[in-house]
């Protein structure tokens, strides 16, 4: 081999890893990992998804890869585009979407077929943080509430579908670059009250199914063997994992079919039961690392977009982990949301490396756009 | 820059990082709580947890045991057990039954008897399990439920034990039938704490010896630990118990004898009991009418049910241990032992007899127009002289015939292995005062005695107790309890039980006086009002005829002709014997329902049945007693 050749080797190997972030790839590797091996105890019946799964992966490594070599100033350029998209997508489903288990969620593209709502996960955070950037020295009430409108519209759209969980998730990316935004804590409280005083009317446009979730939360024994019948069964899988787990394929739980979606929603529930204790505290250690970092990155970033938008994903993922894992433990009403970086499925993985690498980016360029 | 700019952009860097540290703080709070919240689940309410998982996923699932078989003293099979397929739906799992059962049709033959059946057990279930919609399933049916399964959640196949009578009717009363367990019989079960053994049984004796024995024949119920998934399907087996299969039961009965008895009657009503004197065992027990068992072992359809049950025969009444009759004449042999043991008649001692009995201004008549002249204690017996016991009772009083002929069991349980015996009435003033309220009602008229001495009055006994009585005076006053069972095998241990004879108590009597009184009754078979009956018969016997009345006509009114009777107000013929004489191997009662006198009807009848038993003579009439190849194993 001539050094030429080396050295060019060396240069296109260097060129490959620029911009992908060593504590970054170090925290999502082992979370990837974990979904991959919960998943084939999951789906032990069903073994050709863990192929997909891992071809899931590898899409949305090169997704995050991708996304970790964008500027931010395109992402920027990027953000108003997205969220157009993204809103007409919805507005379409509303329109002639697939109806799947009564939602209508999907849209047809060609030969598959995606989740809209999905989009609105990475443009909401990107469309709200370039509205705040835009005002940045001049961020007046004025300001939060068009955000306020840009966030609720999407959100009504996606709650409509109804998909209760990713509205949740949408919702919750916009609320935090509002907070960080630094929305005064006087109209949070206010805020705040609207929305306690706002909760009879809603209860009463909720749908049945979604009320009898929160019912069934506070008493799942109400119904053993319909709504509260998730609950129970995770919450007897976690519990009966113990302190060091029933061992690797061996969560009877899970796998005499006792909770439902374990590949998807519910896998904490398989991992718990047969990690237990131990393996909870490494899972959520992981996720603390993550947010840790993505917390260090944002407030290392450059500019008040990438702040916001960095700050924003890093309490998405918070909020992906907190619900789902709460929500299996019986502490937080089911919806349906992933555990990041776990669960089985193509899109959300998708969303959350590209979200991965955005705060690569973030973290790359803290210093090249320095103003 | 400019520093203002940089003041302010440094303002709100600082108010980022605020909001920034807010969040963690709330990110540090929610994975706390969740950490608790595993810490609760995981170690503190582990065990809990972990019997819930086990509870989850092991279930325990009952064998039902294999059902003794009854079986006749020479081995031949009365109940059997076959195994056959059933389509059932789980009436809590499916929505709409009617349209379901509706789609099931379509797919395999529903009758109009297997819905009504199906509504039927409907209404008497105990809840949770499945019932059946079609029984006996052919294998092509099975099949194409099998094939369409998927579309029918909440109905299924299953094999299921049926048990089987081959003989049908013979012996239905002996035998009983099975029925589904129903509330009552599972309150009971649960009082007697033996539901659990019954966990996965659906079928109970509700009569007859498949109801008395039901704990032998029933069987231990295994258990097996099976992984279930959450749909209730078993993945493995943990561990099994196996089931113990019930006892085996073999009677006392000699098929052959029943059926001869049986055919003897015909399409007549009435009981007949017949037991071994020296040992109590039953050898036959008829009654008429009778029904089939079969029709019972897959769940009764409403129309068979309500015809049994409606019936003015009342054929699920075993008339031979429930039903009361008044003995007649039958009753005569104990009242002349009574007056010989008490000194108040001699053998010799004579009456003359005008045709009627004088008392109190009444006339109480006899059979016989114009009467039996002069008549000794012999010579009552045979010609069955009823102005004799008419005397006899009145100078007896009430107290000392119900004191003499209660050692022979008259107006007690027998105690044989059969539930629903009847006490029947011993007239006493005791027994008026135990059974009427008002003052009037209780007091005891001198002339309720006089008919008393003639078995009727007050008297009713069930047909057993007839056979007992007289073959405990067979025994010269030995009395054995009767009983249907003679021993019972364990099929898996070889063990046998065997039920032993007991004495229920000795009578003191004079050997001399039941001499006498047996040889009295033996004239009556040979030259008294059974003598016809008994015409050439190559044994010697002892016999008494009776004759009941069913309804009570005015005594000076009695010389109506019987033929002309309505067949419900004719009176009940009675015979009671037994045979040879000297060594008794065969006592019996018969009761024809309507049959007129004792010598017509009932005599005939014990004449057929103990020619078959003392000489193996088959009745003249065609029919060989039983299938012939069911003499089957006593194993299963």
């Amino acid at each position: 081999m001539t050094q030429l050749q080396r050295f060019s080797l060396r240069r296109l190997l260097a060129g490959l890893v620029e911009g992908i972030d060593g504590p970054l790839l170090a925290i999502v590797l082992p979370l990837a990992a974990i979904g991959l091996v919960t998943l084939y105890s999951a789906s032990h019946d069903v073994p050709a998804r863990e192929v997909t799964q891992a071809v899931n992966f590898v899409v949305a490594f090169v997704l995050m890869w991708v996304a970790a070599r964008t500027p931010p100033q395109t992402l920027m350029r990027l953000a108003l585009p997205a969220y157009l998209v993204g809103l007409a997508l919805l507005v379409a489903v509303a329109l002639g979407g697939d109806v799947v288990n009564g939602a209508r969620r999907w849209l047809h593209v060609g030969v598959t077929r995606f989740q809209p709502s999905e989009i609105m996960k990475i443009a909401m955070p990107l469309m709200l943080a370039w509205h705040f950037h835009r005002h940045e020295a001049t961020l007046r009430l004025r300001d939060f509430a068009l955000a306020g409108l840009l966030l609720a519209v999407p959100v009504a759209l996606i709650a409509r579908e109804p998909d209760l969980g990713t509205a949740l998730l949408v919702a919750a990316a916009g609320f935090y670059v509002i907070f960080l935004a630094g929305i005064s804590w006087k109209v949070l409280g206010v805020l705040a009250l609207v929305v306690l005083a706002s909760l009879p009317p809603l209860w009463g446009l909720m749908h049945d199914y979604q009320r009898e979730r929160i019912l069934t939360l506070l008493d799942p024994s109400q119904d053993p063997l319909g709504a509260g019948y998730h609950i129970i069964q995770s919450t007897i899988a976690v519990g009966s994992g113990g302190i060091g787990g029933k061992g690797w394929l061996h969560g009877t739980q899970s796998h005499l079919e006792f909770i439902p979606e374990r590949h998807t929603d519910f896998i904490f529930a398989v991992f718990s039961e047969e990690f237990g204790l131990v393996g909870n505290c490494v899972l959520l250690a992981l996720y603390a690392l993550l947010i840790v970092r993505g917390m260090v990155i944002a407030a290392k970033a450059p500019s008040f977009f990438t702040r916001l938008l960095a700050g924003s994903i890093t309490l998405i993922y918070f909020t992906y982990a907190f619900v789902n894992m709460g929500m299996v433990a019986g502490i937080v009403p089911v919806v349906g949301v992933p555990l990041p970086f776990v669960s089985y499925g193509g899109t959300a993985l998708a969303t959350l490396f590209i979200g991965v690498g955005i705060l690569m980016s973030i973290h790359r360029h803290r210093t090249l756009v320095q103003t | 820059m400019h520093p203002a700019e940089l003041k302010d952009h440094e303002r709100e860097l600082r108010r980022f990082h605020v909001r920034l540290g807010v969040a963690a703080v709330a990110v540090l709070l929610a994975f706390g709580a969740l950490l608790a919240r595993f810490f609760y689940l995981q170690v503190l309410q582990h065990a809990y947890y972990q019997t819930k998982a086990e509870d989850n996923r092991i279930a325990l699932v009952p064998v039902p045991p294999n059902r003794g078989l009854i079986l006749d003293r020479n081995g031949v099979v009365l109940a059997r057990n076959y195994s056959a397929y059933t389509l059932e739906i789980f009436p809590r799992k499916v929505a709409d039954l009617e349209h379901t059962i509706d789609r099931l049709s379509q797919l395999i033959e529903i009758g109009p008897r297997d819905r009504a059946r199906f509504r039927k057990l409907l209404g008497e279930t105990r809840g949770a399990e499945s019932l059946p919609i079609r029984t006996r399933l052919s294998d092509e049916e099975v099949a194409r439920f099998a094939a369409n399964s998927f579309r029918f959640p909440g109905v299924e196949i299953r094999a299921r034990l049926f048990r089987q009578y081959p003989y049908g009717k013979l012996a239905s009363h002996v035998i009983g039938y099975m029925g589904r367990i129903n509330e009552r019989d599972q309150e009971a079960l649960e009082k007697k704490g033996v539901a659990a053994n019954y966990r996965g049984t659906d079928f109970i004796g509700k009569s007859g010896i498949e109801a008395s024995y039901e704990q032998a024949l029933h069987g231990v119920t295994g258990l097996e630990q099976v992984e279930i998934d959450a749909a209730g399907r078993a993945v493995r087996t943990l561990s099994r118990t196996p089931p113990q299969p019930g006892d085996n039961v073999v009677l006392t009965i000699d098929m052959h004898l029943q059926q001869v008895a049986e055919q003897a009657f015909g399409n007549r009503d009435g009981a007949l009991v017949a037991i071994e004197p020296s040992t109590g065992a039953v050898l036959a027990l008829v009654s008429k009418p009778d029904f089939d068992p079969n029709l019972f072992v897959d769940g009764i359809d409403p129309e068979n049910w309500e015809e049994l049950n409606t019936s003015p025969e009342h054929p699920l009444t075993d008339r031979a241990i429930a039903g009361l009759y008044p003995p007649g004449s039958t009753f005569k042999p104990y009242l002349a032992l009574a007056a010989l043991e008490l000194g108040k008649r001699t053998e010799k001692q004579t009456i003359f007899d005008p045709g009627y009995f004088m008392f109190g201004g009444r006339r109480f008549r006899d059979d016989k127009p114009g009467g039996h002249g002069t008549v000794d204690m012999r010579k009552a017996i045979v010609e069955s002289c009823d102005t004799y016991f008419y005397m006899l009772a009145n100078d007896l009083g009430i107290d000392a015939i119900a004191r003499s002929v209660a050692p022979f069991g008259f107006g007690s349980r027998t105690g044989i292995d059969l539930d629903g015996e009847a006490a029947g009435v011993l007239p006493s003033p005791q027994w008026k005062m135990r059974r009427f309220h008002t003052a009037e009602q209780r007091k005891w008229y001198p002339g309720e005695t006089i008919s008393i001495g003639i078995g009727q009055g007050y008297n009713a006994y069930t047909p057993i107790q007839m056979a007992l009585a007289v073959a405990t005076l067979a025994e010269n006053g030995v009395m054995y309890r009767p009983h249907l069972v003679d021993h019972i095998d364990n099929p898996r241990t070889g063990e046998r039980r065997y039920v032993e004879p007991h004495v229920v108590r000795r009578i003191p009597l004079d050997r001399n006086y039941v001499d006498f009184v047996k040889s009295a009754m033996a004239e009556v078979n040979v030259d008294g009002t059974a003598a016809h009956a008994f015409a050439g018969a190559q044994y010697t016997s002892a016999g008494k005829t009776g004759t009941a009345q069913v309804v009570a006509m005015k005594e000076n009114a009695r010389d109506y002709d019987n033929g002309k009777v309505a067949e419900r107000f004719r009176d009940h013929s009675l015979f009671v014997a037994f045979a040879p004489l000297e060594n008794p191997r065969i006592a019996l009662a018969v009761v024809v329902e309507h049959g007129g006198f004792g010598a017509h009807a009932a005599a005939p009848i014990a004449r057929t049945v103990l020619d078959y038993y003392l000489l193996g003579k088959l009745p003249e009439r065609p029919g060989q007693p039983g299938p012939a190849s069911e003499t089957a194993q006593a194993t299963p």
